[in-house]
């Protein structure tokens, strides 16, 4: 076996591979996941044939306790909550890298990394560096789900001299890890596992939500971190292959939904941003917002030959995206072109508003990403916005003093009428007004998502 | 002598050297086959550099195929690394391994379970995810 298991490894780390490669199209994907699931299963017989394991019983009895609450929870999870959840795993995967180094620490002869009190020193550090990195992913993965679930304030939570504080922590980690690599002390041990578990709390609480997608991305890239960390450890090129893909794949994300925010990594992970504050404008300066009903709004639909429907977080809270569907379906019959116009940013993860729509089984063609719709903005008639508001702001192209400035936003005011539903005449979620609503191609519709598109669907009856 | 015994002598020369060739290789094939694959790689330092190639030829393998991710499917694909990441449940499995209890073997089986969770969640809830995705008509 001993020559063979990293032979069977490296077939299970290209199954890994092949797997991310398929997601690059709709129709590849499920090949994909098959991928990934043969890989696996192949790491894992592998590893049981290994001579050292031997307690079959105890570990069947722990795969299957964990198949069982994980099947569970993945099958009953509902779309919208998706975020949450995807934050939950990697809580898990934080944790169990935490188990396996410090498993590893205190029996490194399993492991084949020297005997306790003489560990190699190359060991040492990477066991140090993945077991850090589990226990910020656990913690940080808690508290993004906590903020995700709203057990959680969502706002940021701050105080002075947090950056200082946060800063100082990370330097006397780095610290208690030299002090390990000389030592080898337990204590120190367990000293880096609870300052870590600390950092991890301290990084994420003072995030908005509305910065979640580039959390939850971060989180991922860190899971990834951990497990190549812990393949150094246990001298297994899988992890260390499986954790740098992971780990590439939440760093590519990130750094889209920063771009899509036109933030910098550095600004969203020092946090602040986000503060819902409630700034009620009916009017701005001489002008004044027009609100519709949902007559009106149906009646401007039906009589139109081209709809752009953009959704946003507000849909997903609302559980619109049925209805919303439905009134596409309605509008369609009528003769309608419907199409949907997504931004990267919208929704609290990497694709939520993609995942939501196929839910409702709005056909994914019929989906489209910023850069591919909006050019058709100035030849739609209608452009239906439901529960976003800042990926709309045209202030973001014109006003240098407003805080999106330079974020990329769809041209909404461009289609000869925006129909903009919205709870209240409140601004989003960085506290910034919409000059949108004030625009004179503009109907406010005010109500909640779904009742509001309820009523247009019954209007369109 | 005649050329045609010379011929022969030649040929059973070559025979019985090539008979020593193959007591050689075979000779090599056992040296090879009992070298220690655990104590080649943990001379220490020695992995680190074989990793440190591993791992950074494997990030760029990542860059290149996530980029080529269809941004409809991100979702799914953060399922699916969260599934694979629990890559982990590896060394769990080797920590939980030994027959006899330890505290070492206590958190592998932990860390079993808690990668199993991982692993079939985020592989059902991707399959579910998938499963929606439908092409119009």
């Amino acid at each position: 076996m001993t020559t063979f298991a990293p032979l069977l490894y490296l077939v299970s780390s290209v199954f890994f591979i092949l797997s991310l490669r398929g997601l690059s199209s709709p129709e590849t994907a499920g090949k994909g996941l098959n991928y990934g699931i043969i890989g696996m299963v192949l790491a894992i017989i592998t590893t049981l044939l290994t001579p050292s394991v031997q307690s079959w019983g105890l570990i069947v009895a722990g795969i299957i306790i964990g198949g069982l609450i994980g099947s569970f929870i993945a099958i009953k999870i509902q779309m919208t909550a998706l975020p949450q959840l995807v934050a939950a795993f990697h809580s898990l995967v934080g944790l169990a890298a935490v188990f396996v180094a410090a498993a590893a620490f205190h029996n490194p002869v399993a492991y084949n990394i020297g005997t306790p009190g003489q560990i190699h020193l190359a060991s040492l550090i990477e066991m140090a560096l993945g077991v850090a990195i589990g226990a910020i992913t656990f913690t940080g993965s808690i508290i993004a789900w906590g903020k995700l679930q709203g057990v959680i304030p969502g706002k940021p939570v701050q105080f002075s001299g947090q950056n200082f504080v946060n800063a100082g922590l990370g330097l006397l980690l780095v610290g208690l890890i030299v002090v390990l690599c000389f030592t080898e002390s337990i204590f120190v041990f367990w000293m880096i596992v609870l300052l870590a578990l600390a950092l991890g709390v301290l990084l994420i609480i003072p995030i908005g939500g509305a910065d979640m997608p580039v959390i939850v991305s971060m989180l991922n890239s860190y899971s990834g971190w951990a497990a190549a960390g812990i393949g150094f450890t246990l001298q297994n090129n899988l992890l260390i292959i499986t954790g740098a893909l992971v780990g590439a794949s939440g760093a590519i994300l990130s750094y889209i939904m920063c771009k899509g925010m036109n933030r910098s990594f550095l600004s969203v992970v020092l946090g602040g941003f986000g503060g819902e504050q409630q700034v009620n404008a009916f009017s701005s300066g001489d002008k004044t917002a027009k609100i519709g009903s949902a007559e009106d709004a149906a009646f401007i639909m039906k009589n139109a030959a081209r709809v752009i429907i953009v959704p946003g977080y507000g849909m997903a809270v609302a559980q619109a995206q049925h209805v919303v569907r439905e009134m596409a379906d309605m509008l369609k019959h009528a003769g309608v072109d419907v199409k949907y116009a997504i931004h990267p940013v919208a929704g609290r993860m990497p694709g939520h508003m993609n995942v939501l729509l196929a839910e409702a089984n709005v056909p994914y063609d019929e989906v489209f990403e910023l850069e591919d719709i909006n050019r058709d903005f100035a030849q739609a008639d209608v452009a239906y916005v439901i529960g976003a508001n800042d990926i709309t702001n045209p202030a973001a192209k014109t006003d240098s003093s407003s805080p999106i400035y330079g974020m990329p936003v769809l041209d909404v005011e461009k289609a000869k009428t925006v129909l903009f539903v919205k709870r209240s005449m409140g601004s989003g979620y960085a506290g910034i007004d919409n000059p949108l609503f004030f625009e004179d191609n503009t109907l406010m519709l005010l109500g909640d998502a779904k009742k509001m598109t309820e009523d247009i669907v019954k209007a369109l009856e | 002598m005649d050329p045609q015994s010379n011929i022969a002598g030649q040929a059973s020369d070559l025979s019985r050297m090539a008979e020593q060739l193959s007591q050689q290789a075979q000779k090599f094939a056992l040296d090879v086959s009992s070298f220690d694959y655990n104590t080649a790689v943990t001379q220490d330092g020695s992995f680190l550099v074989t990793g440190l190639t591993v791992f950074m030829l494997a990030c760029f393998v990542g860059y290149y195929v996530v980029w080529k991710v269809t941004p409809a499917l991100h979702s799914p694909l953060m399922g699916i690394t969260n599934a694979i990441s629990s890559v982990i449940i590896v060394g769990a499995l080797i920590a939980a391994g030994p027959q006899d209890f330890s505290f070492s073997s206590v958190l592998g089986f932990l860390a079993v379970i808690l990668a199993s969770i991982n692993i079939f969640g985020g592989f059902i809830v991707t399959r579910r995810m998938l499963s929606m995705f439908r092409k119009r008509g």
